[in-house]
């Protein structure tokens, strides 16, 4: 069975969208997700949707729940890349993508999610990973 | 019976053109409509010699009420000059077709002087006769028309290209400066350059400069707004600036929601902002 691959990298989840998303696929990745949020202990997913050239409101609707998800696991959703003509489409749809932080890029992405976890920790890396 | 009186037509032209070319440009510069101050006569004598000379060479060929075909080409091709030349004279489509049209009265003319008393010829030659100069003088008011199409397209087209640079003013600030006024057309194309350079160069802000727009309606409000909505969903942001007193009050007027946006009155209000969110900042060196 296809399965989409989430690489780790630090206290964040990548997850790289390549294909075309269907039923199954979008439930097994909301599951193998949440389920590597809880494992790895997780703070942060970043979803990459640059090489979609079409998104419909399945994949919007798909993205916002993965969010919602890793919001009550305790992890931050940014989609990173997402193309000006997906864009423009989702705009031309009325749909918002509400509840979903996004950025340019991976690089930005990171930004984000890095800045909020400063937030928590009051900027202070060292106390908490000396647990 | 017919065919004996049609080829009296190109008979006639041959038989008489000097004298039928005479009478018509007497005729043509005699006119009140005459342009003096845009044709010389000497012009007006060569365009008008060679039509009649064209004319009775074709009408021979035995078509009279076809004008498309492969053998009335010299003549089309010589009214499609004329046309041409006229326009970028200065003259109306109308004006030019006119030209084709006052050349009945010296045709009608001689054509009544060739058919003496037999009416029923007379009436036969007038009315082809006449048929084929309408033909003639419309066909030149279209291709007067046809020039002007091209030439407004290509107008647009060069204005379309005029509206659409993106200027990087630092790196991840965008500005698209937008001058003129905003059709749909235009604006879809405006929205889909910047959504590009955002992508290209991963700017976090952009900001679009509105002060050389005249006017702005709901649709283009509307439009902007879009464009603002799809940057945000890519990760970027939108500020507008330059913003007249009469653009306020016309969006208010209008009851247009900008939300969220940030609008400044002008650029440089608009560049703060952008730079402040960055985290950047423009301080004096010391002395």
């Amino acid at each position: 069975m296809e399965r989409i691959p989430i690489l780790k990298m630090g206290p964040f989840l990548l997850v790289t969208i390549q294909v075309d998303m269907h039923d199954r696929l979008a439930e097994t990745l909301q599951k193998d997700l949440s389920e590597r949020v809880v494992k790895d202990g997780a703070r942060g997913v970043l979803i990459d949707i640059s090489s979609l050239e079409v998104v419909d409101s399945f994949i919007g609707r798909m993205l916002a729940r993965i969010a919602s998800i890793s919001r009550i696991l305790d992890a931050e959703t940014v989609v990173v890349g997402m193309q000006p003509a997906v864009a423009i489409t989702l705009v031309e749809l009325g749909m918002s993508l509400e509840g979903v932080k996004t950025a340019l890029n991976i690089e930005k992405g990171m930004e984000i999610l890095q800045g909020s976890l400063d937030v928590e920790t009051g900027g202070d890396q060292d106390a908490h990973q000396e647990n | 019976m017919a065919d004996k009186d049609k080829s009296k037509l190109g008979e006639i032209l041959r038989k008489y053109e000097s004298e039928l070319l005479e009478h018509w440009v007497n005729e043509q510069l005699s006119s009140v409509t005459f342009r003096r101050d845009l044709i010389s006569e000497a012009q007006l004598r060569e365009q008008s010699s060679e039509f009649v000379r064209l004319l009775g060479q074709r009408i021979d060929g035995g078509n009279y009420t076809d004008i498309t075909t492969e053998d009335w080409g010299p003549v089309r091709e010589m009214l499609t000059s004329v046309s041409d030349s006229r326009a970028k004279q200065g003259f109306s489509p109308s004006e030019t077709a006119s030209f084709v049209f006052s050349f009945k009265q010296p045709l009608f003319d001689r054509l009544r002087k060739e058919h003496g008393k037999d009416a029923d010829a007379l009436a036969e030659d007038v009315w082809v006769a006449s048929v084929l100069v309408d033909k003639l003088g419309l066909y030149v008011g279209e291709v007067y028309q046809q020039a002007r199409e091209q030439i407004i397209m290509r107008q647009q087209a060069e204005l379309l290209e005029l509206s659409t640079p993106v200027i990087q003013l630092w790196p991840g600030i965008l500005c698209i400066p937008l001058i003129g006024t905003l059709d749909s057309e235009r604006t879809q194309v405006v929205m889909e350059n910047l959504l590009q350079k955002i992508s290209e160069t991963g700017s976090e802000i952009s900001i679009i400069d509105i002060s050389g727009v005249p006017a702005v309606d709901t649709l283009v409000a509307q439009h902007l707004l879009k464009t603002v909505s799809a940057a945000r969903l890519m990760g970027a942001d939108c500020l507008i600036s330059g913003i007249s007193p009469q653009i306020a009050q016309t969006v208010v007027h209008l009851g247009v929601k900008l939300g969220d946006v940030t609008t400044k009155a002008t650029l440089a209000a608009a560049l703060e902002v952008a730079l402040r969110t960055l985290g950047l900042e423009v301080k004096s060196r010391q002395k």
